[in-house]
């Protein structure tokens, strides 16, 4: 075991530290039509710098590092207040995707436009009747001469209406559960492709619907065979789980830093129940950012991530919607007002227990996947 | 960076794991709640096998293994229920070692490595006294009071045997009439015994789910096994995450204990509210997953539940550690003097 980073970790982080200092982009703009372009171009300075796809391969246009140098390129973004890359999407879950399961064919034709940000990417997966029930969608893709013909609805897609493909998940067949769906690579640029808003809790547009009408995906853009998209879509979901934890933990440890000052601030850092509350949420977030270097390390031996992630997932839901409800204590009366980033950050983080497998899913995973307790179904 | 046991460590884990499996079976600790084995066997077979050295540098005649070690040796003990013989020795050690006089360590080191005399701690209570776990049958009783501790030959104190909520371990409390002080600074090896306490916590915790997993597989009620039922599978997966927590809280912190010194008040406050608060509550969940028969007597359920209840609240407790960590990030009475 050893906890510190090796001669060549700490001279990664070094660079990493220093070309973020040199090429920070500055605050975001408040717009959010303005903040795809923003994190485009920011995108574009991140790949000529090298620093998109740490992790991937060489051979597929990434930088070769190691899951380890991935996860200190993660922490030192958030440390820096860097924001994410336009694609991010695409670099989390469909790029690799296509490095695992894709043709040659496919990776030569999507994996570089998902690295410069040519190309923005969304993730169909989701539909109105198909929430944690995922294999239950009904959106269908139907063989057409050359192609697929594709008719449904998908909700919850963040980056829809500035996508150019989405990955898909449909229905290709009347065979059981979880072997009659396909995962597509579908042109959001058609005719056959809507795209509307969704307004969320929030009163922010993050999300959207997409309506499929008669849209069409050529054959060559199929991902894996015929009735094998649960296992392909399975992949997309669990390298979105294993990225999160140790650069998601040390974001909350900056805001629980921003609490302590206001705590500071309002007069209050005797209140010894606030200070246990803020106390307990430190000790959480430290054992989730623990728990995620101890999964990686684990991915790290084994080559792929395993269902632990949904460990962490709980976590960072928990402690984002305690923290917010801490800070509004702490505001008092001046944790009404709408426009506080502190509100905001409370009414946002209901919705991490719910986006990306809400967290009953995840501990249904982890009794039947990890703990290895009869299946409920 | 590598967050995993290396393999000398996993060599440790599944030594300590086979001693306990041959020499401290669920039979052996269950004479031990009925008085029928004082447990001198199990001190003989671990002074044998060189673990009662462990926590003493090899100047001193021990095995001078690093606190991850020490961690899995007391996790292994944890998980078996093992008497407090171990720790309260290994306590003893890492206190003299670290904060007494050079005097204190060559009279008192050697014995406790090689195991001929047993060391135990105690902690000093308000009125004065002490409360101590399995000393009885030590050579030295090192006591511990806020923010200093002292030592005193056992042939020199009194000992008043009491009823402890943990039956598997014997609880006295000690009355030193001719006790001398540790001169150093007794902080950083307090902060090392929390980490030990964190984990044999982590073993009493894996125990537990362990004993309910297999329940919740194999216990049918309404034509299925309880298991399937999410009330007790969610149940399930949030002891795992607090035993998988703790446990990296722990191993965390035990590695900062030889590695970082300026981080292990901090380390060390997490490890041992994670292991704890972990503790109490997978025990706890361990005894409802169970049912009826976790709340009997002839179960380990209570044991389990018991052990967490008593070793959550050795040396700091949760509260003192939670407002520990607030006064390291400046907030607190001494707040003012403690930079964020």
């Amino acid at each position: 075991m050893d906890l510190s980073l090796s001669p060549a970790e700490l001279q990664f982080r070094d660079e990493v530290r220093a070309w973020l200092s040199e090429h920070h982009p500055g605050p975001e703009p408040q717009r959010t039509e303005e903040i795809v372009d923003f994190r485009l171009r920011w995108q574009r300075t991140l790949f000529d710098g090298g620093y998109v796809g740490i992790a991937w391969p060489r051979q597929h246009g990434g930088r070769g590092a190691t899951l380890m140098e991935q996860a200190i390129f993660n922490e030192e973004m958030v440390r820096a207040k860097a924001p994410p890359p336009a694609n991010i999407i695409g670099l989390v879950m469909g790029g690799p995707v296509i490095i695992a399961h894709g043709s040659d064919e496919q990776r030569a034709r999507f994996l570089a436009p998902i690295l410069n940000g040519d190309e923005v990417w969304c993730q169909g997966f989701s539909e109105p009747n198909a929430g944690s029930d995922l294999a239950a969608v009904t959106t269908r893709a139907e063989p057409v001469d050359g192609g697929w013909k594709v008719n449904g609805q998908k909700v919850w897609t963040s980056f829809a209406h500035r996508a150019t493909w989405c990955m898909l998940l449909a229905r290709t067949g009347d065979q059981e559960r979880h072997r009659n769906l396909t995962y597509f690579i579908c042109n959001m640029k058609q005719p056959g492709v809507e795209v509307r808003p969704l307004r969320q809790a929030t009163g922010d547009s993050e999300f959207n619907e997409i309506f499929f009408n008669d849209a069409t995906v050529a054959d060559e853009d199929r991902v894996g065979a015929v009735g094998d998209g649960w296992n392909v879509a399975i992949t997309t979901l669990m390298f979105e789980r294993a990225g999160l934890s140790a650069a998601s933990a040390l974001a909350i440890q900056m805001e629980l830093d921003e609490l302590a000052a206001l705590i500071r601030e309002r007069g209050r850092q005797e209140d010894p129940v606030l200070r246990r509350r803020l106390s307990a949420l430190i000790v959480d977030t430290e054992t989730m950012r623990l728990n995620g270097y101890r999964g990686l390390s684990r991915v790290i031996e084994r080559g792929v991530p395993g269902p632990e992630g949904s460990l962490a997932k709980i976590q960072w839901a928990d402690i984002n919607q305690r923290l917010g409800e801490l800070a509004l204590d702490v505001l008092g009366a001046d944790g009404l007002a709408a426009d506080s980033v502190w509100t905001r950050r409370m009414l946002r983080a209901r919705a991490n227990s719910i986006e990306g497998g809400t967290s009953e899913i995840q501990r249904n995973i982890i009794a039947e996947r990890v703990l290895d307790l009869p299946r409920m179904r | 960076m590598r967050f995993d046991l290396s393999d000398d460590q996993r060599a440790v884990r599944d030594a300590i794991d086979e001693l306990c499996r041959a020499r401290w079976d669920p039979a052996a600790m269950r004479r031990r709640v009925a008085g029928e084995d004082d447990g001198s066997q199990l001190w003989r077979e671990l002074a044998g096998a060189g673990w009662t050295g462990a926590a003493v540098d090899q100047s001193h005649g021990g095995q001078g293994l690093g606190t991850v070690e020490l961690a899995l040796v007391c996790e292994g003990l944890g998980k078996a229920l093992a008497p407090g013989t171990f720790f309260g020795n290994a306590a003893a050690a890492v206190l003299v070692q670290s904060a007494g006089d050079e005097q204190q360590r060559q009279r008192w080191l050697p014995g406790f490595a090689a195991g001929a005399m047993r060391g135990a701690i105690a902690m000093v209570q308000p009125d004065g006294s002490a409360l101590a776990l399995d000393a009885d049958g030590a050579a030295a009783v090192v006591l511990v009071g806020p923010g200093h501790a002292t030592i005193a030959a056992a042939d020199s104190c009194s000992f008043e045997s009491l009823d402890g909520i943990d039956v598997t371990r014997r609880l006295t409390r000690v009355h030193a009439a001719q006790a001398e002080p540790l001169p150093g600074d007794c902080g950083p090896a307090l902060d090392r015994l929390e980490v030990a306490i964190g984990a044999e916590l982590v073993g009493v915790a894996q125990r537990a789910l362990d004993l309910a997993v297999e329940h919740a597989r194999t216990r049918q009620q309404f034509g299925r096994p309880i298991g399937a039922y999410q009330a007790v599978s969610h149940r399930c997966a949030d002891m795992l995450l607090d035993v998988e927590s703790a446990r990296s809280a722990v191993l965390c912190a035990a590695w900062t204990a030889d590695h970082d010194a300026a981080v292990l008040p901090f380390a060390s406050s997490v490890a041992k509210i994670a292991a704890a608060q972990g503790a109490w509550r997978v025990t706890g969940s361990s005894l409802q997953v169970h049912g009826g028969i976790g709340f009997t007597w002839e179960h380990d359920c209570h044991l389990l539940l018991r052990r967490a209840a008593a070793s959550g609240r050795l040396l700091g407790g949760v509260d003192s550690h939670l407002d520990r960590i607030s006064e390291l990030r400046g907030l607190g009475p001494r707040s003012t003097t403690v930079s964020a």
